[in-house]
C-alpha cells in the first residue's frame, strides 16, 4: 500500500524528489503551513502573504525554467505576469463579474502571452544571450509605458479595480457554520483556488522538466553547440521554453489580480517584482524548481514580516540606543539586502542545491 | 574503393580574421574508417566543425551521399544521418548516462539490442547507467561521447581525437570498440594524433597541414612507408609505437 503512494507520489513528481530529507522536511513544512494557513494564522495579513507566496512560487517556477534550465536570461517576465493580471482585470471590468469573464480573461492573456513569447524568441533567441537580454529589457520597458499610458484600457497608473464573481467575495458564505473554527468565505475559497491553480502549474512545471524536452533544454543550457550537433533545433526549444515559461507567468498574474481585485503596473509590471523573481530563484536553487518553492516563501516572509520582527527586536534592545538605531524597523531594506548577501555567500547553489549535496 | 558518402571539395574556412582552411578536398568511401591525420594546427578539428555546419564553409563544398550540404544548418545535417563526438569528453555533464544516450536516440526509444552491443563496447557505461555524466572518468566520458554518436544508426560517425588525454590501456580498449564499430559496417571518419592507434585502425588517410589535404590514400601504404610519414607527419610508425 505504501509502495503504491510512493508510487502515486512518485508519479506526480515526475520521478524528480526533493533528494534530501531535509529538503523533503522544509518541502512538507511549506505546503502545510500554506494549506493550513486560514485555519492556523487568523487575520488578513497571513491569509495574504500565504497567497503572495503562492503566486511567486508559480512566478518564479516558470522563470526558472528559462533561467535555471535553458540558461535563457529574461528580462521581460514580469511583462507576461502583467497581461495575466490585465487579462482579468480587463475583463471583469469591462464586462462584469463572472466566471465566464474570468475565463475569457485568463484565455485572452494566455493568447497574448503566447504570441509575444513566441515573436520574442523567434526573433531574439538567435543573438547572443547578453543581447537577448537586452531585448527584453527594452520590450518590458516599452510595454510598461504602454500599460501606463494606454489609460483608457488599462486605467494608466491607478490600474484597474474590479468585482470578482460572486462566491469569491468576503461576503460569500459556503458554509451556516464555521469549520474547524474557521467561518468559511469568498476570501478564503479565493485563496484555496490559488494554491490549487499553484500546486497544477507547479507539478505541471516539473512534468516539463523531467519530460525528453526538458532533458534537451538542459543540454541547451549546458552547451547548446553539442546539442544542435545532436540535431536539436536550439532556437525552437529555446523559444517553446519561453511560451511555456510565460504561458505560468500569466497564470500567476491573473491569479494575484483575482486575489488582490486590482491590477496594475506596481503589482504585476514594475522592475523591483523581477529582480524579487531573480533572487528568489537564486537563492532557492536555479534548476531545480522546488528552489522556487523555497525562495519564494523566504522572500515573500521576510518582505512581510522582517519589518515587524525587527520593530520587536528595536524595542527589546531600547536600552542600548545603537543597536535599537540599527534595528530600526526603517532599516528593513538594508537587512533584507544584509540576508540575501550571506544566502548567496554561503549557499551559491542555492539552499536546494545546498541541500541536495552540492557545494 | 566504395563509393564515397561523404566529398569535400575545395572546403575553404574563416574564423574570424584568421583563413583557416585552404581548399580542402578529400573522400570519405561508404562503409569504411577514413582517418584524418597531421600536426597540431593542420585543421583537422575545423574540417569536422566546417562539415557539421558549426563553422560556416566560405568557399567549396560538403557533399553528403550527393547532396550539397555546405550551407545546411548543423541540426540538420545531423538529421541528414551524421554523427559528430567532439573532441574533449564532451558529454553533458548534468544528465545522467541513461538521458546523455536518451538524448541521442532522437527517432525514438533506445533499440534494446544496440544498447546491448553499445554496452558491449563500453562495459562501464552499464554500471554507471543511472550516474550523472559529470562524476565519470576521462576515460569514461569519452566512452560515452562515442556511445552517444552510435545510440541510433547513422549513416557517417565523425569522431575528433577519441584517444586524446587517455591512458595507454583506455587507449587500447578505445582502439578495439572502434574495430567492432567498423566490423559493424559503420562509416567512420576519424581524426586522431596516435598515429600507432590510427594505423591499426584506418583503411584511407588523409593527411593536413596547414589547413590543406597533403595526401590520401590507402592507411596500409602510409603505415609501410617510414619515409613518407616523416615528411607528412615529422614522424615514423616505430617512433610512435
Amino acid at each position: 500500500m505504501s509502495g503504491g503512494r510512493g508510487g502515486v507520489l512518485a508519479a506526480l513528481l515526475s520521478d524528480d524528489g526533493p533528494r534530501s530529507r531535509v529538503l523533503a522536511v522544509l518541502l512538507l513544512a511549506i505546503a502545510a503551513g500554506l494549506a493550513a494557513t486560514p485555519f492556523v494564522f487568523p487575520g488578513s495579513q497571513p491569509i495574504g502573504a500565504a497567497a503572495k507566496i503562492c503566486v511567486f512560487i508559480m512566478l518564479a517556477a516558470s522563470y526558472d525554467i528559462l533561467l535555471g534550465y535553458t540558461g535563457v536570461v529574461s528580462f521581460a517576465h514580469t511583462m507576461f505576469f502583467g497581461i495575466g493580471g490585465y487579462g482579468v482585470a480587463i475583463a471583469l471590468d469591462r464586462l462584469g463579474p463572472g466566471w465566464g469573464q474570468v475565463a475569457l480573461g485568463v484565455v485572452a492573456a494566455l493568447g497574448l502571452s503566447c504570441v509575444l513569447a513566441l515573436a520574442i524568441g523567434l526573433i531574439s533567441l538567435r543573438v547572443r544571450a547578453i543581447f537577448f537580454a537586452m531585448i527584453t529589457l527594452a520590450v518590458a520597458s516599452a510595454f510598461l509605458v504602454l500599460a501606463s499610458q494606454l489609460s483608457t484600457l488599462t486605467g494608466g497608473e491607478d490600474g484597474i479595480s474590479f468585482q470578482l464573481p460572486g462566491e469569491l467575495r468576503p461576503a460569500f458564505r459556503p458554509f451556516a457554520e464555521p469549520v474547524l473554527g474557521l467561518a468559511i468565505n469568498g476570501r478564503v475559497l479565493a485563496y484555496y483556488m490559488i494554491l490549487a491553480v499553484t500546486v497544477l502549474v507547479f507539478l505541471g512545471l516539473l512534468r516539463v522538466v523531467n519530460s525528453p524536452f526538458g532533458r534537451v533544454l538542459q543540454a541547451i543550457r549546458e552547451n547548446e553547440f553539442r546539442a544542435e550537433a545532436l540535431g536539436y533545433r536550439v532556437v525552437a526549444y529555446r523559444t517553446a521554453a519561453s511560451v511555456i515559461s510565460a504561458c505560468a507567468a500569466t497564470v500567476a498574474g491573473a491569479m494575484l489580480a483575482l486575489w488582490l481585485r486590482y491590477n496594475g503596473p506596481d503589482t504585476t509590471l514594475s522592475f523591483s517584482i523581477m529582480i524579487d523573481v531573480l533572487l528568489m530563484v537564486v537563492i532557492g536553487g536555479m534548476g531545480t524548481l522546488y528552489g522556487a518553492v523555497v525562495g519564494a516563501t523566504l522572500l515573500v516572509l521576510a518582505q512581510t514580516y522582517l519589518q515587524a520582527v525587527m520593530a520587536k527586536a528595536s524595542a527589546a534592545a531600547a536600552g542600548a540606543p545603537i543597536v535599537a538605531a540599527i534595528l530600526h524597523p526603517d532599516r528593513w531594506l538594508l537587512w533584507l539586502g544584509v540576508l540575501f548577501v550571506l544566502s548567496v555567500y554561503f549557499f551559491p547553489t542555492g539552499v536546494v542545491g545546498r541541500l541536495r549535496g552540492g557545494r | 574503393m566504395s563509393e564515397p558518402i561523404l566529398r569535400l571539395e575545395g572546403v575553404e574556412t574563416r574564423i574570424g580574421p584568421y583563413h583557416i582552411l585552404h581548399g580542402v578536398s578529400f573522400d570519405v568511401p561508404a562503409g569504411e574508417l577514413t582517418l584524418l591525420l597531421g600536426r597540431n594546427g593542420a585543421g583537422k578539428t575545423t574540417t569536422l566543425r566546417t562539415i557539421m555546419g558549426l563553422w560556416r564553409a566560405s568557399a567549396g563544398r560538403v557533399l553528403f551521399d550527393g547532396r550539397d550540404i555546405t550551407a545546411l544548418p548543423t541540426p540538420d545535417i545531423a538529421r541528414a544521418g551524421l554523427a559528430y563526438v567532439p573532441e574533449s569528453m564532451a558529454v553533458f555533464s548534468d544528465l545522467t548516462v541513461r538521458e546523455n544516450m536518451v538524448l541521442a536516440a532522437r527517432s525514438g526509444p533506445l533499440d534494446s539490442a544496440r544498447l546491448d552491443w553499445i554496452f558491449g563496447l563500453f562495459p562501464a557505461l552499464r554500471r554507471f547507467w543511472q550516474s550523472r555524466a559529470g562524476v565519470l572518468s576521462g576515460g569514461q566520458k569519452q566512452m560515452l561521447a562515442i556511445a552517444r554518436g552510435l545510440a541510433e544508426p547513422r549513416r557517417l560517425l565523425l569522431v575528433d581525437e577519441p584517444t586524446k588525454g587517455l591512458a595507454p590501456a583506455m587507449v587500447r580498449n578505445m582502439v578495439e570498440a572502434f574495430r567492432q564499430v567498423k566490423a559493424a559496417g559503420e562509416t567512420i571518419l576519424l581524426v586522431e594524433q596516435n598515429f600507432h592507434a590510427a594505423s591499426a585502425l584506418g583503411d584511407d588517410v588523409a593527411v593536413m597541414d596547414n589547413g590543406t589535404v597533403v595526401h590520401s590514400g590507402p592507411m596500409r601504404a602510409l603505415a609501410a612507408d617510414a619515409a613518407l610519414q616523416q615528411s607528412l607527419l615529422g614522424l615514423s610508425l616505430d617512433q610512435h609505437q
